[in-house]
């Protein structure tokens, strides 16, 4: 097998607690890979520290936060310790990300062109016709009817799902290797989701590029990922193909979350986990998801769960876990 | 038969907009179009549809917050359009919202208690001691410690201040309740205690919902009867299963179609429709979906379907049915 694209390893990140006290633990020993023309879905609940793998990957944590232990080697080269100029080059032309919300993206003074050529210009020194011609092409390759006039907009005359795919467009601009797209369609409509997800799957065939999709949807995962690893609470407690997560999940807090999913055509209850997220700031000693678990003894409250490998990149962590028969 | 709790027939709400369309015609936005339905007591009317189908304007005309520009509105068989003070402020105690967003809806200056006892407050008088009373079963009713009174809503998660939103609605004892997108911005694990807790609190105190929402699944779930909306239109109506099963109109196959899969390689057959709503202020003449229409016809693009019945209890709005 080729070398993973990018091979993250017990990664630690964190923030500094505003009330004082020890630093917030958001991403706690976290560790996975993702190979060239891969999709690996990150799952997970607001605070469970998907987004936050996101951020140390291409190094753009907010204020507070810092990777406080591990190694993220893409492509060979090791992240966590690159100069920041270095880092500014493989921002955009070697990673790229795909925001939430595009008007965070896209600068509204600023034409379509002018933000898809960036990249292009910054990175790889199109210049010209060369460079119109190029954002041309990466419009329409994200369906951007008659790009050559759209092109002279400003992000205000667009829709949101056209605007959702000029933020595809100037991701591409740099020729990545991987996107990072951090829930990108939670602000678009059903029918422009579909067809917005439909586009990436398309552009990931035509261009190889590898794809992290962080998103709290399994509906998203179900339609696009190869592979998913589920977070709580900072850490990453099931990793597996996507198949295999649907069909036996193994950890009990993606067992939960399978339950939970609305059917459609279901009007029975919905099945609700018990309890809470857990506090960062005050997180109990052995498992994290221990009140919350229906299989929770006497280990759980005691120890760290071990990771428990169930095969080839495969893994889950619980105590309860039994692994894969070697 | 009893008498529906709201009762909509013929509303419009229409705006009128500053810029000309190209010819030099003023611009109408017809935010909601001669739309009609109603809500049973105890009973779920769910609407789905995408941006600017004039979900909220029409839940924003309901709960009588803006006026429409013609059309009829009964709460338990009196009119309300056009009624006087008392009549209105009536119907504002009997009709309640709870919005999408805990985080901006709740007035983070404002105590827990002070927040639910505001609606009550809005209308009479009330002694400190029975407000003390009655905010404490509000809370209780919703899962929430009676301690939580005296705090104030920063110190609670996205779910539980949900529930302080629902605690406020039911106050006033609404018998209706406009709830617009309440679980769109929970997560998935927070969505279905509240989803529960909405049924549970249906089942015990006879209240009735407008649930609107974007996520069939949830609607569904939910929901009695469901309204599919299209650029101020309902385009189908009808019972929760019927819908679900077969539904009719083209559009609400393409929400269908569009619909995420609860298991990799479920995919659905439909393929969903090209492009996007377009505006509401240009909107296509005839059938308002006919250029996304994988079936349209050439009538299609010149008369506007009228929503009839199709079978029994179920209604639709398209010339493939007439």
């Amino acid at each position: 097998m080729a070398p993973a694209l990018l091979e993250v390893t017990d990664l630690h990140a964190e923030f500094r607690n505003r009330d004082g006290g020890a630093p917030l633990s958001a991403v706690d020993g976290v560790s996975f890979d993702l190979h060239q023309g891969e999709t690996l879905g990150v799952v997970g609940e607001s605070g469970s520290g998907k987004t936050t793998i996101a951020h140390s990957i291409i190094r753009m944590l907010p204020p507070g936060g810092r990777i406080a232990g591990g190694s993220i080697r893409f492509d060979g080269v090791e992240l966590t310790t690159l100069p920041a100029r270095d880092m500014r080059r493989l921002r955009g032309a070697e990673v790229a990300m795909i925001l939430q919300d595009p008007m965070a993206s896209l600068d509204p003074m600023f034409t379509i062109f002018d933000q898809v050529a960036e990249p292009a210009r910054y990175h790889r020194g199109l210049r010209g016709r060369a460079l119109v011609g190029e954002v041309a092409d990466l419009l329409r390759q994200v369906r951007i009817p008659s790009p050559k006039q759209r092109m002279r907009d400003y992000p205000h005359q667009m829709s949101g799902g056209q605007r959702q795919r000029v933020v595809g467009a100037a991701a591409l601009a740099g020729r990545p290797k991987l996107i990072i797209a951090d829930e990108p369609t939670t602000s678009l409509d059903v029918t422009v989701q579909r067809q917005y997800l439909d586009l990436l799957k398309t552009l990931q065939r035509e261009t190889g590029v590898a794809l992290i999709f962080i998103t709290h949807d399994l509906g998203i995962v179900a339609k696009v990922c190869d592979r998913v690893a589920v977070m709580y609470a900072g850490r990453m407690v099931e990793q597996r193909p996507v198949e295999r997560l649907f069909h036996d999940p193994r950890h009990p807090y993606t067992q939960a979350l399978l339950r939970a999913m609305p059917k459609l055509g279901s009007a029975e209850p919905l099945f609700a986990i018990p309890g809470q997220a857990p506090n960062l700031a005050a997180l109990p000693r052995g498992c994290s998801f221990q009140s919350r678990c229906p299989q929770a003894g006497a280990p759980c409250l005691a120890e760290r769960p071990p990771t428990v490998a169930l095969g080839l990149r495969q893994e889950v962590q619980c105590h309860f876990a039994e692994g894969a028969p070697s | 038969m009893t008498t529906p709790v709201l009762e909509v027939s013929g509303l419009k709400k229409h705006f009128p907009v500053r810029a000309r369309l190209p010819g030099g015609a003023r611009g109408v936005v017809r935010a909601v179009d001669d739309v009609a339905f109603s809500i049973g007591p105890g009973e779920t009317l769910g609407v789905i549809g995408e941006s600017g189908c004039g979900k909220t304007t029409m839940s924003r005309v309901v709960l009588a917050a803006i006026p429409p520009t013609s059309g009829s509105i009964r709460c338990d068989g009196e009119e309300i359009v056009g009624a006087g003070r008392r009549t209105l402020a009536a119907y504002r105690r009997k009709v309640q919202v709870v919005f999408q967003d805990p985080f901006s809806s709740l007035s983070p200056r404002m105590r827990v208690e002070e927040i639910i006892a505001e609606p009550i407050l809005a209308h009479r008088r009330l002694g400190k001691a029975e407000r003390r009373r009655r905010v404490a079963e509000l809370l209780a009713l919703v899962g929430l410690d009676p301690a939580a009174a005296r705090r104030y809503p920063h110190e609670f998660s996205g779910g539980q201040r949900q529930r302080i939103a629902i605690a406020r609605a039911l106050s006033t004892d609404a018998r209706l309740i406009v709830l617009d997108e309440p679980v769109s911005a929970l997560d998935a694990s927070i969505r279905a205690h509240v989803i529960n807790l909405l049924r549970d609190l249906q089942a015990r105190l006879g209240v009735a919902y407008l649930f609107i929402g974007h996520d069939l699944a949830v609607v569904a779930n939910i929901s009695h009867e469901i309204a599919v909306m299209y650029l101020g239109k309902i385009v189908e109506i009808g019972g929760r299963d019927a819908l679900v099963e077969t539904p009719l109109h083209p559009y609400t196959k393409a929400l269908f179609a569009a619909a995420l899969p609860s298991l990799p390689g479920e995919q659905r057959e439909e393929v969903a429709p090209d492009g996007e709503v377009p505006s509401a202020l240009d909107p296509p003449s005839g059938c308002h979906f006919h250029p996304r229409c994988p079936f349209a016809m050439p009538r299609c693009a010149e008369i506007a379907p009228v929503l009839a019945e199709h079978v029994p209890g179920h209604r639709v709005a398209c010339h493939l049915y007439s």
